[in-house]
């Protein structure tokens, strides 16, 4: 099962107020529960959670184990096209960036290769960088966030 | 087999598609604009990507981010459904060099039959007629234009040769309206395909719109699935289709499939085709090939009960077609009705939220579409929101199901064209069957008089 998947399953089912959550995919199917002192309500979960997989979209998860993700604010820096997301030029060299470095407008702050095309991403904003929302060679999609900056 | 399969559209198409991979135990990726998340197939899919914002030309329309979609999921496969994508040759070539699979015909027959006057030729050489007109390409030379028309005989059409689906064409009755004729319609297809080669040919005063359905494998074997009569026209879009064409004989339809489906194998063709033609007295006149899955596939569907999507991931995965054509069996009658988004009056567009669904069904009843309670419909998009079929032993059964079908379904809170729809079920002209494509705009321009 992709690990991708199973993190993002944590994320959803951390941020609800389901108890438990059982997904039968095939042949696979995984099953969490977390310990919540919350009452339980009823609430009418929009995806029928029985029968259909979740979709497990290609969405970030964050580096930080953040108890309530994205609290961190300031300018989202998202990803304008699809395609694989590298922090740095090549693999042996150094991140574009880290969290805590300046940046400035125009500055390149990673990479996403797309049909085998390596395009190079500039901040569209000066500040501090306050969050990276993707892993190295993860998959992005469009308008995803990448960064914050502030 | 496909393994993975990435649909490249949206919609009510869209979830045809994924249907039909589950079908297949083919696993799914759903490409979307950011207006799509709550599009029904997206919801299903297995996996999603975010392609681009609403404007089509930033996401359904471009090609690398579909194909760089295909490669973060590692995708085998790529349907690109109708319109959009589906008839660029460009695209097909791209999708195949990157080393996925194009579910369609190969990029070389998508670019011959996109250029109307090189597949017009491709047909004659295959002992498909055109419809009469100039041999080839309008020249700067009016003079030479003048000729061709007067031999052709007035009135004539200006068509756009990379137009299509009833686009860039424009009517001329005389030699004095000619030459602006042909200025403007080269304009236009510049501003509307990239591309101003216009040809002329014959205006036919009352043809019926007659197209045949094909299915080839990539081993020579090529069958025809029968006609559809889609005469029931607005501006040159369908409004409802029909099979098999009322009237059309089981020894002209014999004729006709071995004619298509002989021009299937000497052009090499791959996948599910359309021959569209129009049909005048008992003459047929080829216009052009859809070499892709069309809107109205459901009423071949219904009436030979081969499911059209699935062969064509099928034959895409290197399978040979699933039927020879003696098992070909055409039985009973199948009506569609197009569900637009729109009103029935003024046809303006209405997107907006759909409060209330609920979908007619029964035995000989299909909804194919992609809404839902709550469903949000977006203006970026054209205004088809489904497609309401019907099917019975008959053409009358056929027509009494679509009718309850149309008086039972609900869909509030948009303006649909369904009271249009209804009203045209019950018209005589309709229920006698054999009308023109020109019927339904003379229809509206009589009742406007009477207003």
């Amino acid at each position: 099962m992709d690990i991708r998947k199973v993190k993002k399953l944590m994320e959803m089912l951390e941020e609800s107020s389901l108890s438990e959550l059982e997904i039968i995919e095939g042949e696979e199917s995984i099953r969490l529960s977390k310990a919540t002192n919350v009452l339980s309500q009823n609430e009418t979960n929009q995806f029928p959670v029985s029968h259909n997989p979740i979709n497990p979209q290609i969405t970030p998860t964050l580096n930080e184990t953040a108890e309530s993700p994205l609290e961190i604010t300031g300018h989202e820096i998202k990803s304008p096209m699809v395609g694989t997301f590298y922090e740095a030029p090549s693999p042996e060299a150094k991140p574009f960036v880290k969290v805590g470095d300046s940046v400035k407008t125009g500055d390149t702050i990673c990479i996403i290769e797309a049909m085998k095309m390596l395009n190079q991403i500039e901040s569209d904003k000066s500040g501090i960088v306050k969050a990276i929302l993707v892993e190295n060679a993860q998959p992005v999609e469009f308008n995803q966030v990448m960064f914050i900056v502030e | 087999m496909i393994k993975k399969l990435l649909i490249a559209n949206r919609g009510e198409i869209a979830l045809r598609i994924l249907r039909a991979c589950k079908d297949l135990g083919i696993k799914t990726v759903a490409v979307h604009s950011e207006v799509d998340r709550d599009l029904m197939h997206v919801r299903l899919a297995d996996e999603t990507v975010c392609i681009g914002p609403a404007d089509s030309r930033e996401s359904y329309l471009l090609s690398s981010s579909i194909i760089s979609a295909a490669e973060i999921t590692n995708a085998d496969a790529i349907h690109p459904g109708f319109g959009f994508l589906s008839e660029n040759a460009d695209f097909a070539e791209q999708v195949t060099k990157s080393d996925f699979i194009f579910v369609g015909p190969r990029s070389e027959t998508i670019r011959l039959m996109g250029d109307k006057i090189l597949a017009k030729k491709a047909m004659a050489d295959v002992g498909i007629t055109g419809i009469p007109g100039s041999k080839g390409k309008v020249t700067d030379d009016i003079k030479e234009s003048k000729k061709i028309a007067k031999q052709v005989g007035y009135p004539i059409l200006i068509k756009a040769a990379h137009g299509g689906g009833g686009r860039g064409m424009r009517n001329v009755d005389k030699e004095e309206d000619l030459e602006e004729a042909i200025s403007m319609t080269k304009n236009e297809a510049q501003l509307a395909f990239g591309n101003d080669t216009v040809f002329i040919e014959k205006f036919l005063q009352k043809p019926r719109h007659i197209e045949f359905q094909v299915l080839c494998d990539n081993f020579g074997n090529a069958i025809c699935l029968g006609e559809r009569d889609c005469s029931m026209q607005r501006k040159h879009q369908k409004v409802i289709e029909e099979a098999p064409a009322p009237g059309l004989t089981a020894e002209i339809r014999k004729q006709m499939s071995e004619l298509v489906v002989s021009a299937c194998k000497k052009i090499n063709y791959i996948g599910a085709g359309t021959f569209e033609f129009l049909y005048q007295d008992g003459k047929f006149y080829f216009i052009e090939m859809n070499t892709r899955i069309q809107v109205e596939h459901p009423v071949t569907e219904m009436i030979t009960g081969i499911d059209i999507v699935r062969q064509q991931l099928l034959i895409a995965s290197g399978e040979k077609v699933g039927y020879k054509q003696d098992e070909i069996e055409i039985r009973g009658h199948a009506i569609e009705c197009r569900i637009n988004a729109e009103n029935s009056e003024t046809f303006i567009p209405c997107p907006g939220t759909i409060d209330q669904f609920h979908a007619p069904g029964g035995p000989g009843v299909r909804m194919d579409t992609h809404i839902y309670n709550g469903y949000k419909v977006p203006p970026n998009y054209d205004s088809m929101i489904g497609k309401l079929i019907s099917y019975g032993n008959n053409r009358n059964a056929a027509i009494r199901r679509m009718s309850n079908a149309l008086n039972e379904i609900v869909i509030d809170g948009i303006d649909t064209n369904i009271d249009l729809q209804k009203k045209l079920i019950l018209d005589t002209e309709f229920q006698k069957g054999g009308f023109s494509i020109n019927y339904l705009e003379n229809k509206f321009k009589r009742e406007n008089g009477s207003k």
